[in-house]
């Protein structure tokens, strides 16, 4: 790999307090993620998945090793606005239209009027809801609301996607459209994506790489590259090719599952 | 709403049925005296007459109270002494600015609470024990300081108002600017905004649907306030006044259309809020 790394995590520990003592959220973490590359995080709940992205976000502060985002701290890169964090549930305001929450946060980082129009009109456009831009969001599916988010993480130009199960609270058919439009995004825009999941056909689905995590502590088991082509229609996924990935990801899994 | 008229009439007609039947048993005492003293003996019709027609009565029936009102509102002009109006506007001026003193006070309490760690966990317990007072016995000492002070009039009595309307401005204003989940606030950050801008953008519109909840509690109970902070100061003219006049003199005719003309003013100001809520609300996308 020659590209350089976006994302750098070196020996990451992170440490909750809590009253029934302390979690060991994260332990000895080190990854790299390179631009361009669609990396996928895998694991039962507790295996710090979603703690390692926010340590990326600069949600959570490491208590132990270091993390670069684009060659600077977590917190600079936040502060330069140098991704975009897609929620697991929508989170659009109530009461503003599909329009305005994609403009939230070009109107906070103080993009000029006309420039705000453009860039919602295109984004929206990007996730195919174009003429929903005036529409409320309780008047959209939950599917719709999702990719309203995912424009709305995309409108600032960040070159970096943060994404936390975003599509884990959608049934299947749903959550399978979106995978594929998610596939032809990135490919368009070439964005450096981290994708927490707990779907194993969604992360082979999707990634370049997938990162095993298990939990007690939080660490990583297992890190695959994936050997499917950049071009996936979904019927890839009846391919032996895409069934021995899921097969080594399950292994994994399994493996980190063995002290329970 | 059309579905509505019917149950709302036939309530409306219940109520008058037992008022009127009240009127009769609770006057009925003052009849037979009457009739006794004059050595004439009632019969039901004239009981029934003589008790719905009596000039102190012990409960006036519903017309005669219908009856002042009109004789005070309409046949009245609205600068005399004897126009309810006139005693109502007097009452509605220190309500309405002691509601938006009071506002503006729960307000700005709320945001210091929601802000500020030291207030958070000192302020509540005295907004609470504030309202443990009673009222009535907080208010002359209101109106006495402020006398003392120099300030008459209108302020003493919007300050009484604005000391009961506050407390539910607080209460719902510290649920609604918390009312943003954790998730919400972690959006903000990612986007790096600033608190300013987290305040405009998102508390303060989340906090809207409890606002205005908490604005229809504190109207009625900025009401409440301004009808007993004119009682003591010597009843010279309000609501308040009125109702304290009317019992001096056993005026009950006129106590009730104080107090009916009272209800009827709250009953305008909270829908007048309940309106500027679904206007506000609908134009939001929220209702």
């Amino acid at each position: 790999m020659s590209k350089e790394s976006v994302i750098s995590a070196r020996q990451l520990d992170l440490t909750f307090r809590t009253s029934d003592g302390p979690v060991h959220a994260l332990k000895d973490v080190s990854l790299d993620i390179k631009r361009g590359e669609f990396v996928s995080f895998i694991g039962p709940s507790g295996c710090g998945k979603t703690t390692f992205l926010r340590c990326m976000a600069d949600l959570e502060h490491p208590t132990g090793g270091e993390i670069s985002v684009n060659g600077v701290s977590a917190e600079e890169a936040r502060r330069a606005r140098a991704y975009g964090y897609v929620f697991q549930a929508a989170g659009l305001y109530p009461w503003r239209t599909i329009g305005g929450n994609v403009r939230l946060p070009l109107e906070i980082m103080g993009y000029e009027r006309s420039d705000q129009d453009a860039r919602v009109k295109r984004v929206l456009e990007l996730v195919e809801l174009d003429g929903f831009e005036r529409k409320y969001p309780w008047q959209l599916s939950g599917g719709m609301q999702q990719r309203a988010s995912i424009a709305r993480a995309l409108a600032f130009d960040a070159d970096i996607l943060l994404m936390d199960e975003p599509f884990g609270a959608l049934d299947e058919i749903v959550r399978d459209h979106l995978n594929e439009q998610l596939l032809k995004l990135w490919a368009r825009t070439e964005k450096t994506i981290a994708f927490v999941t707990h779907s194993i056909p969604e992360a082979v689905y999707l990634s370049t790489r997938i990162v095993v995590m298990s939990p007690r502590p939080g660490r990583i088991t297992d890190v695959i590259e994936s050997p499917l082509p950049a071009e996936r229609p979904l019927e890839i996924r009846d391919t032996q090719a895409f069934l021995d990935v899921a097969h080594r990801v399950r292994e994994g899994l399994r493996a980190g599952h063995v002290d329970d | 709403m059309k579905g509505s008229v019917l149950p709302v009439l036939t309530v409306v007609c219940g109520i008058f049925v037992i008022w009127y039947a009240a009127a009769v048993w609770l006057n009925a005492t003052w009849a037979y005296d009457k009739a006794a003293r004059s050595g004439v003996e009632l019969s039901t019709q004239m009981l029934i007459a003589d008790a719905w027609s009596q000039e102190k009565p012990k409960l006036p029936a519903p017309h005669q109270v219908a009856v002042e009102i009109w004789k005070t509102t309409v046949e009245k002009k609205i600068t005399s002494k004897r126009s309810l109006i006139y005693h109502s506007w007097i009452t509605l001026s220190a309500t309405l600015l002691g509601f938006a003193l009071g506002t503006a006070l729960g307000i700005a309490l709320a945001v210091g609470i929601i802000y500020n760690r030291t207030m958070d966990r000192s302020v509540m317990p005295w907004i609470i024990a504030s309202q443990t007072i009673p009222i009535l016995a907080i208010a002359p000492m209101i109106i006495v300081v402020l006398n003392a002070a120099g300030i008459s009039g209108l302020l003493p009595k919007a300050t009484i108002s604005m000391y009961l309307s506050f407390f539910p401005v607080v209460v719902g204003m510290v649920k609604g600017l918390r009312s943003p989940d954790q998730m919400q606030l972690d959006q903000m950050r990612t986007w790096s905004a600033s608190g300013a801008q987290t305040f405009w953008r998102l508390r303060l519109p989340a906090s809207m649907p409890y606002l205005f909840t908490s604005l229809k509690i504190g109207m009625a109970a900025s009401l409440v306030g301004a009808i007993v902070g004119e009682l003591p100061t010597g009843a010279v003219a309000g609501l308040g006044a009125r109702l304290l006049a009317g019992s001096y003199y056993g005026q009950t005719i006129q106590i009730w259309s104080a107090l009916l003309m009272a209800a009827a003013l709250a009953a305008a100001l909270v829908g007048l809020i309940g309106l500027i809520q679904r206007i506000t609300l609908s134009r939001m996308g929220m209702a």
